[in-house]
């Protein structure tokens, strides 16, 4: 354990249990510093600490399928009759489906109100507000993102709602030709579209946040490059900023959705559930997230179905591990046009 | 295509200090004039005043006239964009934009314009310009790649043939070698030679010999202190400012006595 | 060149400075617009909602509804408060930091430190996966950890506790990691150079650097998951007593005391009934919201004077 110099597969001697790639540090010339004692056992400590997040991480995957397992491999009949609010679905699967979509749409809507909102606030603190100001409201839309989502689901339930209701019915009224606003307008706007406006002021602190920093990352030789060439504000940004940003973005988008998929109180407190492929975004009844329906099934909940939406669980746990690995997966990618010079 | 610049009392200030003072001079067109002095006397700040580039810091004004051709860019009815496309700029580092290719990036200031330019007008300014600024033959054959892919001579290079794309009438150059080594440097310095037939070019350097070897006329500024403003020493011919200039403070900084 | 000539080429000259393209000022200022407009569209849903919880909030808000718990109040009356749910989230989250900081501070250490090769590669990557982690996962997560041995009615706080700890381990180790991170390695090279072995080099000079910053970090991820209600409604449940055993039965937190109550609704008064108040429930949810945000706020601004107040000022 004291060897100065680390071979590249030098067996530890009595190796922390968890610890082995650790040990390797084959950087050539790379001298080990002699430890032992307290330093030794405080390396392990923190090794060991590191290793605790996988097998955290490790056992969620775990524990999720150990009691998703049984409704898993139940035969569907049973299953039906053992689990209320599958509604007669054919399999779990089929049961599945319409919330994943439902989730899906609801995520998807937020991040079409939010990210072009987002994108705007990003860049009036990064050009546009004057310098004294831009730190300070930095500071004000990070405050959206200290209010708890309990705290939105109230305010969408109660003030929102009522609010846009006319508005909808409007939109239905006008719009009623465009699939996603056709159908029965709900007299109380419990209605998807009426959460994916909630979502989307929820999601746009993180998305405004990471695109920020992007931005103002923009090497200002390019930014110069472009004005002395005679551009306007909005053209250099079209053609210095943004080009440079465009991975940034598009994993701030990632993060966000994200954010939306997982969202559970918002969508409970305000949606009117139902387990349908529905677009239509003003009618109630129509569509209900996996978050939420777990949510709101889980309290009363036999064993057969708890077992059932830890499924669902699981199913939002690999959408989102997905979608945020790619979002990483985008961050990381750099190529020769990726404005990392 | 080259006009002259007269530039006439001019202060210029970030907020509430004074950078550069009291500066007049004529500059001439189809003519190379260079700016040298020590680091913070305010040349750099000067040279972004030509084309108004100074405006992009927030708090920076000037008072004075800068006349292009006996128009006061300065003057109410200016637009500052459109003098920028008048009085190109080419900066210390290059800067080619990253996420365009070589063809691209020559036709970045036209494009921004939003004319519809037919595809062999836009390969004819491409090769013209890329002509212009001796780098043609190095990427002709690769004029898709991306424009970061050159070494940084080149890239200088590719930056000169973008802003002699749009046209200008004046080209401003911020120590363009100073992020060189030395044959690109040679490389530059002879691409000014030749495009001094056609524009007026001012260029800012810390090399005095650069500025002997390329320049008709020299500027000198210079500073009486740290906070004080800079100001406009003496400009003359070159051969005078480099054999007998008329301050003494001309004749230290060529000689190497500060700076 | 004739002075007729000169003027010519002069306000030839003029012509091309002062010419303004009209499309691409109009799109100028139209992007300036639209970006300004983005701004304030932004800044509604922050006023709507601050001014909302504060207005409709205060009107309950009393000592009588903090010292209070739900217990035996029913119907429409105006009595209880949140003292019981209040005890819940100091309880719980306190519980989760106690879980999460020496894991997250310990894995931040280990990342900087010590870590080399895969296995910190391969932490760094899973802690940017469990910030993806939704909270309601995570609920089931903790959920299913207890009920494997427990039973599946296991409704306990410290369930609670550790589903929080999932969402704040990863939090405190990227806001504790930028902040050793900070730390000069001359500081290190400095202490390691006077003979101090390098785990009292990390305690006594590293920590005791960046201490500030990780103590805003860690009081930042604490008001970041009080706040959070999903994981608690399904791991810890609802009461409408006191509970200060987290061991032991369901507890109530804020969060979910707003949920509740904004679920129970109306109250169906007759009319000339005595002390019913059709809006009491709402009522109480904006009270309760009100005290979570005072909370959740506070522990932010706490954070960030940590920084101002306690920051190493004289280090270069």
């Amino acid at each position: 354990m004291t060897s100065t110099q680390s071979p590249p597969d030098a067996a530890p001697v009595g190796p922390p249990p968890l610890a082995p790639p650790a040990r390797r540090r084959g950087r050539p010339g790379r001298v080990r510093v002699r430890d032992r004692g307290m330093s030794r056992a405080f390396r392990w400590l923190a090794t060991g600490a590191g290793a605790l997040i996988l097998v955290v991480l490790a056992a969620v995957a775990v524990f999720l399928v150990v009691k998703a397992w049984p409704a898993i491999t139940e035969p569907t009949d049973q299953l039906v009759a053992e689990v209320p609010w599958l509604h007669g679905a054919s399999s779990l699967l089929s049961f599945v489906g319409p919330l994943i979509f439902g989730t899906v749409l609801a995520a998807a809507l937020a991040l079409l109100i939010a990210t072009p909102i987002a994108l705007g606030i990003a860049l009036f603190i990064s050009h546009y507000a004057p310098r004294r100001l831009a730190a300070g409201l930095g500071y004000v839309v990070d405050l959206l993102a200290a209010i708890p989502s309990v705290v939105y689901g109230l305010w969408g339930g109660l003030v929102l709602a009522p609010f846009v209701q006319p508005v909808w019915s409007w939109l239905g009224e006008t719009l009623g030709w465009i699939p996603f606003f056709s159908g029965d307008v709900s007299p109380t706007a419990r209605v998807l579209l009426t959460v994916g406006l909630v979502l989307a002021v929820m999601i746009l602190p993180i998305i405004t946040a990471v695109s920020r920093e992007v931005f103002l990352q923009t090497p200002r030789l390019h930014e110069e490059a472009a004005l002395a060439l005679g551009a306007t504000r909005w053209e250099m940004i079209r053609t210095a900023v943004l080009p440079f940003a465009r991975s940034g973005i598009i994993s701030a988008a990632m993060l966000g959705l994200g954010r939306a998929l997982g969202e559970t109180m918002a969508v409970l407190m305000i949606l009117s559930p139902g387990f349908l492929y529905s677009f239509k975004l003003l009618v109630a009844g129509q569509q209900q997230t996996i978050a939420a329906n777990i949510a709101a099934q889980f309290a009363e909940a036999s064993p057969m179905s708890v077992s059932a939406l830890i499924a669902t669980g699981l199913a939002l746990f690999v959408i989102t591990l997905f979608v945020n690995m790619t979002a990483r997966w985008i961050v990381s990618r750099r190529k020769d046009f990726s404005g990392a010079n | 295509m080259a006009q002259r610049i007269d530039v006439k009392d001019l202060n210029i200030y970030y907020g509430d200090f004074k950078a550069v003072a009291d500066v007049g001079m004529a500059i001439e067109p189809r003519s190379v004039t260079a700016f040298i002095g020590p680091s913070g006397c305010g040349k750099s700040t000067f040279l972004r005043t030509l084309n108004r580039m100074h405006e992009v810091i927030p708090g920076a004004h000037v008072e004075g006239t800068v006349a292009v051709d006996g128009v006061d860019l300065y003057g109410a009815d200016v637009d500052p964009v459109a003098v920028r496309r008048q009085v190109g700029m080419v900066f210390q580092r290059p800067n080619p934009f990253p996420t365009m290719s070589i063809e691209e990036n020559v036709l970045a200031g036209v494009r921004l314009n939003n004319k519809r330019i037919s595809k062999s007008d836009a390969a004819d300014l491409v090769e013209v310009s890329l002509r212009s600024a001796n780098l043609w033959t190095e990427v002709k054959d690769r004029l898709n790649r991306p424009g970061s892919g050159l070494s940084g001579g080149q890239q200088q290079r590719l930056c000169i043939a973008r802003a002699i794309a749009v046209k200008p009438q004046v080209l401003l150059m911020d120590e363009p070698c100073s992020a060189l080594d030395p044959i690109s440097t040679l490389a530059i310095e002879d691409l000014i030679s030749e495009l001094k037939s056609a524009y007026t070019i001012v260029i800012v350097t810390h090399n005095m010999q650069q500025a002997a070897r390329v320049s008709d006329r020299t500027a000198f500024f210079n500073l009486a202190g740290v906070g004080q403003p800079g100001r406009l020493v003496e400009i003359d011919d070159t051969g005078t400012i480099f054999s007998s200039p008329r301050e003494q403070a001309t004749e230290d900084y060529i000689s190497g006595r500060f700076g | 060149m004739t002075t007729a000539d000169l003027s010519s080429t002069s306000s030839e000259f003029r012509a091309l400075i002062t010419q303004v393209d009209k499309r691409r000022h109009r799109k100028d200022r139209t992007m300036r617009v639209l970006i300004w407009g983005a701004f304030v569209l932004a800044m509604i849903p922050l006023v709507s909602v601050s001014l909302t919880v504060v207005v409709h909030g205060m009107q309950k808000l009393d000592l009588d509804f903090l010292t209070h718990s739900m217990r035996g109040v029913f119907g429409g009356a105006d009595a209880g408060g949140i003292y019981h749910a209040i005890v819940g989230t100091l309880l719980i989250t306190l519980f989760a930091t106690l879980i999460s900081v020496p894991i997250g501070l310990l894995t931040a250490i280990y990342l900087v430190e010590y870590g080399r090769g895969s296995l910190a590669r391969a932490v760094t990557f899973f802690v940017d996966v469990m910030t993806g982690i939704p909270s309601i996962v995570a609920g089931l997560f903790a959920y299913a950890l207890f009920a494997v041995f427990f039973g599946p009615a296991v409704r306990m706080g410290v369930v609670g506790s550790v589903a929080l700890s999932v969402l704040m381990i990863p939090v405190v180790v990227r806001s504790s990691e930028e902040m050793l991170r900070l730390v000069p390695n001359e500081l290190r090279e400095a202490a390691l150079a006077l003979g101090v072995p390098k785990w009292l080099v990390v305690i006594k000079v590293v920590l005791r650097t960046a201490v500030a910053g990780i103590g805003t970090g860690v009081t930042i991820a604490v008001a970041r998951v009080m706040g959070e209600t999903a994981p608690l409604l399904i791991a810890v449940g609802t009461i409408d007593s006191i509970n200060t055993n987290l061991f032991s039965g369901r507890m109530m937190t804020l969060p979910v005391f707003i949920y509740q109550q904004y679920q129970q609704g109306l109250v169906p008064c007759t009319p000339g009934q005595q002390n019913c108040i059709p809006t009491i429930n709402y009522d109480r949810a904006w009270a309760a919201a009100l005290t979570l945000i005072i909370l959740v706020m506070l522990l932010n601004l706490i954070g960030r004077l940590i920084t101002r107040f306690f920051a190493p000022k004289n280090l270069g």
